[in-house]
């Protein structure tokens, strides 16, 4: 259920293991969701701090997402490129209750914006 | 059941009532006791007829190890020899915080001054049809077991759903007891919670060789029977037979009497440092409970609580400061462990051993020098080691290289370098195991020469089957050349010591079926590989094993998974395939439709002899595609590492110069290789006549027509390196044109390394190479082109036709919008 301080935007299950769904956020970028081989789930602003490529759509391995466009790996919880890239996408807190997944609202608005 | 052996009216002390006789219940009673045996007066209520006993061991008794007998915790002499009244069978079903009241189902009420609330756990029903079912059951106390036992003494079929520990050691028992027993698991891989997707796979392999069957990531859908149960059907519609349904989907801490009472209530009820609920007179413990926004599902931490409940009963001040929680377990006699966090993350580092030949797989998971997780697998021998150091946070630096060999060989001392360890060991001692290799063999073949990892494998074979000697092999290189060692040729990536070609031969020559086996078996050194090994191993086991292998979506770049190229905009491109560049009037309206209904911004005739059609959105593929599908057409597979286009000239039909008819050659050629996966985009020409009209000698394979027959050109690129093709050979009919041509993209497909274009492989391998295999070796040909037909057999249905109808919907859909100041939706 969301609240003042939590949007609920859906079951875990509905998130591939390694995989990443989205967010729309109307007049801003998207969110993207992912889920670990080991059932974290992170969110970071679908935006590659390199030349913006969609996250959501890279190979997601380990703690990382690689890329798209150019295969930088992204930390999926600090957003931080890995390896010798240097660079950020903002992250939005989860938490997940009762098997729904919650992202932060203030975060989601302010990374989206 | 009761044991009343004080008249309440005779003792003043304060009465502690107790929800709940079993474990947490009863071991908070007995810490209290240990602390202060005449405080309290206690009387403990439970709903199961029975004295209090280990909920944990219901699996042995099940299983036939264990009788009840032998899981009592506290038998009747204990209640009476420390004075406490047991009303069992009885539960509790109301409290009443103003008048400090219990009052049970029979109507038998019970005043408190302080009461505990020890109600633990409620089995999770799932919401399918046919739940109610006579034979449909959960797994939480013994009257589960004593159906299940009934059951299986009628013998039959039994389903458990859930691949949790719990539900494998009921599939486990009932699997003892004779019945044939399938586990449904919802997720990919068995005890998701517990193990790592690698040990979740080599768990269920053992299982399987055990005669359970395992279905992973199976939905239930319903169950299905009149009067009692007879199946349960699965969401894809396989219908599994079932006299016996097991649900041990997962639990959820029994709150219902705490919330009916006002008190406060979250996932589980919320308790202090000492388990004290927002009523002072009202604690609680154990699974019910929530601590610090945890709750807990394990038994340590139910201990840690009850001792913290028990200080703070008779004012000792400690408090409960949460748990760590490690699993150490047998399912079926197989060792597992795991412990704090596996999931990684930021400056998480990963140390991974796994010895294939003995089923081990030990991950140790460090961060800033210190261990935060560890899963173990098949040898669980340091799991309380590894616990140790991370309950107390030790530094292990000094430890770290010799860490997951375990206790033993880490606190050897002077072992600690492990160079120094090689050094240590006689010429005698065993480096490879499965070549049977010494330590001297390995020295004498480097000091003959064997200057590197790659040539001390190619001669004395030392770490060249599993790899798991790899490190001791590098240290004897190190200690015998030090700054000499050259370095081998590219292993596939970071994760493993193998190369791609060594482990493609592993991957035919020991029949691996899947990514995490080959992982395991090849010792892989990352958990869940990388962006670059995972699709080059999704490919090798896909060519390996045609009509097989399932495809691992999560294993494929953006553009195979979408079936459509990402653009920078992170909009898709569109090609439908045309066949040999042929189109007609039905494609063309189509495709102009398609621009016009979602908006292109623009259409490109490619260079492939296609029209592409950019700026469509994710959300817009599926219905483009129907469209598409609708006129005929199918993908063009622009996006993959596949067969992408056959570029005709017009040929004799319509050319003055043209000596065959290159333009149906082309449309045949594609017609038979369209939707085959190769180790990269995979190009083809046919010009009619030396003209070459087609670009025919730039193409993955051409064919130049002439008039005496086909002239067949293999290995040319127009990418960065230009490079012209070789020429294979000349045929004489179109038949043998197809035909080499077939065995020509099955020996590209079995033999390059994955992202290597054909022109690099033959300037690897050698046109002689190819010449060998494909021309001089008629049999080898025409066993390779039927491999290529056998395979294209299970990949010419159209992705995008199964996209269109809804298959896999969840990639191209947002998972939710919101609108700011408005709501999800």
């Amino acid at each position: 259920m969301s609240t003042a301080e939590w949007l609920d935007i859906g079951w875990i299950d509905q998130i591939p293991v390694r995989g990443s769904r989205t967010v729309q956020v109307e007049g801003g970028d998207d969110i993207a969701v992912f889920r670990t081989a080991e059932g974290k789930v992170f969110a970071l602003l679908d935006r590659c701090p390199h030349k913006h490529g969609r996250l959501s759509q890279g190979i997601v391995h380990g703690g990382a997402v690689a890329c798209p466009l150019h295969n930088w790996r992204i930390s999926l919880s600090t957003g931080e490129a890995l390896g010798d890239d240097k660079g950020c996408t903002p992250t939005v807190p989860v938490k997940i209750d009762g098997g729904r997944v919650l992202i932060c609202r203030a975060s989601t608005l302010k990374a989206a914006a | 059941m009761e044991h009343r052996p004080l008249k309440a009216e005779t003792d003043t002390r304060e009465h502690l009532v107790v929800i709940g006789n079993g474990m947490a219940g009863c071991r908070a009673v007995e810490e209290l006791i240990a602390r202060d045996p005449n405080r309290y007066r206690v009387t403990i209520f439970g709903a199961e007829p029975r004295v209090n006993y280990n909920r944990i061991m219901l699996s042995p008794v099940l299983a036939g190890e264990k009788s009840f007998d032998d899981i009592v915790i506290n038998d009747a002499g204990w209640y009476a020899d420390n004075g406490i009244a047991l009303i069992a069978g009885d539960p509790v079903a109301h409290i009443d915080r103003d008048t400090k009241t219990v009052t049970t189902r029979s109507g038998l009420a019970e005043s408190y001054d302080r009461l505990l609330i020890a109600t633990g756990s409620d089995p999770f029903i799932i919401p399918v049809p046919g739940k109610d079912l006579p034979g449909v059951i959960a797994f939480r106390d013994m009257d589960d077991v004593d159906t299940m036992l009934a059951a299986a003494d009628a013998g039959g079929d039994a389903v458990v759903i859930g691949g949790g520990l719990l539900g494998l050691e009921a599939a486990h028992g009932l699997s003892l007891r004779g019945m044939k027993v399938t586990v449904i698991h919802l997720m990919p891989t068995l005890m998701e919670r517990q193990l790592d997707e690698a040990a979740g796979w080599l768990l269920k392999n053992a299982l399987e060789a055990r005669g359970q069957t395992i279905l992973t990531g199976a939905d239930t859908a319903e169950i299905i029977g009149t009067g009692k149960v007879e199946g349960v059907k699965l969401k894809d519609g396989t219908l599994i037979p079932a006299s016996l349904v097991v649900m041990a989907v997962g639990i959820r801490p029994s709150v219902a009497l705490a919330r009916d009472a006002g008190l406060a209530v979250g996932r589980g009820i919320q308790v202090d440092d000492h388990m004290v609920t927002s009523d002072p007179a009202v604690l609680a413990v154990g699974e019910c409970v929530e601590h610090d926004g945890q709750v807990y599902g394990l038994v340590a931490p139910l201990w840690d609580m009850c001792r913290s409940l028990a200080d703070g009963l008779v004012e000792q001040p400690t408090g409960y400061r949460g748990s760590f929680t490690s699993t150490k377990l047998k399912v079926s006699g197989i060792d597992v462990f795991s412990a704090g966090d596996f999931s990684g993350g930021d400056g998480c580092e990963d140390i991974v051993l796994r010895d294939a030949s003995r089923g081990v797989y030990k991950r140790v998971i460090v961060k800033g020098d210190r261990i935060v997780g560890a899963v173990l697998y098949g040898d669980t021998a340091d799991g309380n080691w590894y616990f140790d150091l991370l309950k107390k946070q030790e530094d292990v630096s000094d430890l770290r290289d010799l860490l997951i060999f375990g206790q033993a060989f880490a606190a050897g001392g002077g072992a600690a370098d492990p160079k120094a360890a090689v050094a240590a060991l006689s010429d005698d001692a065993e480096i490879c195991g499965c070549n049977g290799v010494t330590k001297g063999q390995v020295v004498s073949c480097i000091a003959k020469g064997a200057h590197s990892l790659d040539a001390v494998r190619g001669t004395c074979k030392a770490s060249a089957s599993c790899g798991s000697c790899t490190g001791l092999v590098e240290n004897l290189l190190a200690l015998t050349l030090g700054d000499d060692v050259q370095s081998g040729p590219k292993t596939m990536c970071k994760c493993t010591s193998f190369g791609h070609d060594d482990v493609r031969r592993e991957i035919v020559a020991q029949a691996m079926r899947s990514i995490p086996e080959v992982m395991q078996k090849l010792h892989w050194t990352t958990p869940d590989g990388c962006s670059s090994c995972r699709p080059a191993l999704n490919y090798y086991l896909l060519c390996a094993l045609p009509g097989e292998y399932v495809d691992d979506q999560q294993s494929r770049f953006v553009n195979e998974r979408l079936h459509a190229n990402i653009q920078k905009d992170g909009t898709y491109s569109v090609v439908p395939r045309m066949w040999g560049g042929l189109t007609n009037p039905t494609e063309l309206r189509a495709i102009a439709d398609v621009v016009e209904k979602y908006n292109a911004p623009m259409v490109k005739v490619t260079g492939g002899q296609r029209l592409d059609i950019f700026g469509i959105k994710k959300e817009d593929l599926p219905a483009v595609w129907a469209d598409l599908n609708a006129a005929g057409m199918v993908s063009g597979h622009a996006y993959g590492k596949a067969l992408r286009t056959v570029k005709t000239c017009v040929g004799s039909e319509w050319c003055r110069f043209g000596t065959q008819d290159s333009t149906g050659l082309g449309v045949r050629i594609e017609r038979m290789s369209w939707g085959s996966w190769m180790p990269h985009k995979f190009k083809i020409a046919v010009s009619g006549c030396p003209r070459n009209c087609a670009e025919a000698t730039i193409k993955d394979f051409g064919v130049v027509c002439v008039d005496s027959g086909y002239e067949l050109h293999v290995g040319g690129n127009g990418g960065i390196h230009v490079r012209a093709t070789d020429l294979l050979c000349k045929v004489a009919n179109e038949q043998e044109a197809m035909d080499y041509c077939a065995a020509f993209i099955q020996l590209y497909r079995e033999e390059a390394r994955y992202l290597e274009r054909t022109a690099p492989w033959i300037e690897r391998v050698g046109l002689a190479h190819i010449v060998a295999r494909i021309v001089d070796d008629e049999p080898g040909r025409e066993a390779l082109r039927a491999r290529f037909l056998y395979s294209q057999s299970f990949s010419q249905d159209d992705p995008w036709a199964q996209r269109a109808e809804g298959a896999e919907a969840e990639h191209h859909a947002p998972m939710a919008r919101f609108i700011p100041q408005g709501e999800t939706a």
